[in-house]
């Protein structure tokens, strides 16, 4: 990252929503950064926070929703202070959102080019033909193919990729300093979901959005983000970049989501599993709530909740094996070769960078 | 698997299902397309959403009546049936593990109810004990226990409502399983066990799968032989190994440069391939050809001495 300046801050972030059973903690003490034209990729399981985390932030939370503790600091303001009306202002202008599912996040009775503008006319109070001019642009931008004639079209005229186009165009057209894409590409094909992801990155360099990018799939992450959040239980486990979570991992839990997927290459007869299900929220197990699905857990992840430990200045894992004390483990054998690779990159990294030190520092004092 | 000796449990022959046959809609959702499924193998059928996936598997279980074509379970026509002893069998031997694990059981039945539906309909238990003792030793199977059992299926997280399908599916000892996209709608993690249990189960029982999925890494695990296709018809087969290291058709391989690999390194310098797919409708006519052993690719005549070449290059072929 260049420019390492944080857009958003996410400090000590807890919510519970309240129901007829209790008090869910969804989300349990979370603390995340984002920087300035960055993806950031929360991963987890459903039920993990993650999509919480991302409706907090964008004040969309259910009515049954409490947020206890925290703040979440955009431009130095705390949006978590905002009233609803000073809310709507952000939203949709400074922080957009890309939904899952592109059949149910557009309006059925709105034509396209109308609901692109939308937000130009909400929020920058454009004339209607200004803003449907600047809606076709994006659409151009977003490759919704012969847009001239499809701005009036309905959404059902398209298809599940056209689509997401159009939300991802939506979401956009107000160049939000913030875009937060939840599970943007989970209900398309493999096909269509390489070129949404593209696109992407595409856009992002053009407009210098910062992403939080949520998923389940790994394979997106890897050639998404730059930096990767792991959530369990309605916390964040591990966070570091992209290489570091996925070449030298430290938390169990991010080595059984590793392990669990087959690469092209993984054959044999048992895919490695993480044994049981996600803790109920409602009451969640004192310690570390993974110790129970935890083939490595120690005797005192039952009893304290691990802090995080630093691995190096940009990752931390909250888990006791690394406590200088813990005995010493080894992952599992997807997760060791994972660190040979990550140890010869580390090596050709150095390597490479020797010679070329000097003349990189010139450029930068220039 | 041993194919020099595999027996054929199902020959699908030619098979059409056209949808508003005759009318301006007219679709084609398969569209000619023939293969075999050995005994004891998983073949998997992998494609875009609109390929014609899951209207080959229902059209194999009899869900629709072909338009066309013939399939042969275990060397007799499926459509054939007359005898209500004959259906009876082959809905027994024949069974449906399904995508959505939330919609697919019925809210309002418990799940040994659930379970027993089969059993029932079968006659399969002498008596009320037997049919309690059946439904324990298959939640067992499955990873569940029996207490389990006098529950409802809002109860259950979404991998063990797809263990409660799969424990139905078992309950009348099939011999031949489709499961179309059974772990789509799991959670990674889940996902790994669900596999897992499918996997065992096929080598404890002997029954052979027909799975049809889009996460093309979980396919390739779990399938001996694979087949994609597109615009509902059969583009190429073979085995899952061959087919992913050595792609012969362009669309195969334009699918297998879109799949993303968790690996940060082989993401940044991934190339995806392009696929134009109006080649396919340009009038020639195709048909599967055997471009290597046991691989096959759809292919008009003039076109297999390319496929031909490709296979040297690959060097599937050594002559």
């Amino acid at each position: 990252m260049e420019n390492e300046k944080n857009i958003l801050e996410v400090r000590n972030l807890q919510v519970n929503f309240k129901t007829y059973a209790g008090d869910v903690k969804a989300i349990r003490n979370v603390s995340f950064d984002l920087r300035k034209g960055e993806t950031l990729a929360i991963v987890g399981e459903s039920g993990s926070g993650k999509s919480v985390t991302t409706r907090t932030i964008m004040g969309l939370n259910a009515r049954n929703a409490d947020i206890t503790s925290g703040s979440i600091l955009y431009k130095d303001q705390d949006l978590l202070k905002k009233s609803d009306k000073e809310m709507e202002s952000i939203r949709g202008q400074d922080i957009a959102e890309i939904f899952q599912d592109p059949m149910t996040s557009l309006d059925p009775t709105m034509r396209i080019g109308k609901q692109i503008a939308e937000p130009l006319m909400v929020h920058k109070g454009m004339k209607k033909e200004k803003a449907l001019a600047q809606a076709l642009e994006m659409m151009k931008l977003v490759g919704i193919t012969d847009a001239e004639n499809r701005i009036n079209d309905y959404p059902h005229q398209f298809s599940g990729g056209m689509r997401q186009r159009i939300v991802i165009a939506i979401a956009l057209i107000n160049y939000p300093e913030i875009l937060i894409a939840d599970e943007p590409t989970t209900a398309l094909d493999v096909t269509i979901q390489a070129q949404i992801l593209n696109l992407m990155k595409e856009l992002q360099d053009k407009i210098s959005t910062s992403i939080i990018f949520i998923t389940h799939d790994l394979g997106v992450v890897a050639g998404m983000a730059d930096r990767v959040a792991v959530m369990y239980a309605g916390k964040i486990v591990e966070y570091g970049t992209v290489d570091e979570i996925f070449y030298n991992p430290k938390h169990p839990y991010t080595w059984g989501l590793l392990s669990s997927m087959p690469t092209l290459d993984s054959s044999g007869d048992e895919l490695p599993s993480i044994p049981g299900t996600p803790p109920d929220l409602l009451d969640p197990p004192a310690g570390d709530a993974f110790a129970a699905r935890n083939a490595y857990a120690l005797k005192i992840d039952t009893e304290q909740e691990p802090p995080f430990f630093k691995v190096s200045d940009t990752h931390y894992a909250a888990t006791w094996l690394l406590h200088p004390d813990a005995p010493k483990v080894t992952p599992p054998e997807q997760i060791v070769e994972r660190q040979k690779k990550y140890a010869a990159m580390q090596k050709d990294l150095v390597a490479k960078q020797r010679p070329s030190v000097p003349v990189e520092e010139q450029e930068e004092q220039q | 698997m041993d194919y020099e000796n595999a027996e054929k449990i199902l020959e699908v022959k030619h098979l059409k299902q056209y949808f508003n046959v005759g009318k301006a809609d007219e679709v084609r959702a398969v569209d000619d397309i023939s293969f075999d499924i050995y005994k004891g193998e998983t073949f998997g059928l992998v494609g875009e959403s609109g390929s014609g996936k899951t209207t080959t598997g229902r059209a194999i279980i009899h869900l629709y009546e072909p338009t066309s074509g013939e399939i042969l379970f275990n060397g007799k026509n499926v459509d054939n049936f007359t005898s209500k002893d004959d259906q009876r069998e082959f809905r027994q031997d024949m069974q449906m593990i399904f995508q959505d694990p939330y919609a697919s059981l019925n809210p309002r039945m418990k799940v040994k109810d659930i379970v027993a539906e089969g059993i029932d309909i079968n006659h399969l238990a002498k008596d009320d004990a037997d049919r309690t003792k059946q439904v324990e030793d298959l939640l067992e199977t499955v990873g569940l226990n029996k207490d389990h059992s006098s529950r409802y299926p809002h109860e259950f997280s979404g991998g063990q409502r797809q263990r409660i399908g799969i424990a139905r599916a078992l309950a009348v000892d099939p011999k031949f399983v489709i499961a179309d996209e059974p772990i789509s709608a799991l959670d990674v993690s889940i996902q790994a066990q669900v596999v897992n249990l499918m996997k065992k189960l096929q080598r404890e029982q002997g029954l052979t799968y027909l799975f049809i999925a889009h996460d093309l890494s979980m396919v390739k695990y779990i399938s001996d032989r694979i087949g994609v296709m597109h615009y509902g018809r059969m583009l190429e087969i073979a085995d899952s190994d061959e087919i992913y290291a050595h792609p012969l058709h362009d669309y195969t391989k334009s699918l297998l440069s879109a799949v993303p690999i968790p690996d940060p390194e082989f993401e940044r310098t991934r190339e995806e391939i392009a696929y134009d797919g109006s080649g396919e409708n340009d009038g020639k006519e195709r048909k599967l050809v055997e471009i290597a052993p046991r691989h096959w690719v759809r292919a008009a005549d003039d076109e297999i001495d390319m496929y031909t070449q490709r296979a040297h290059e690959a060097s599937l072929i050594h002559k």
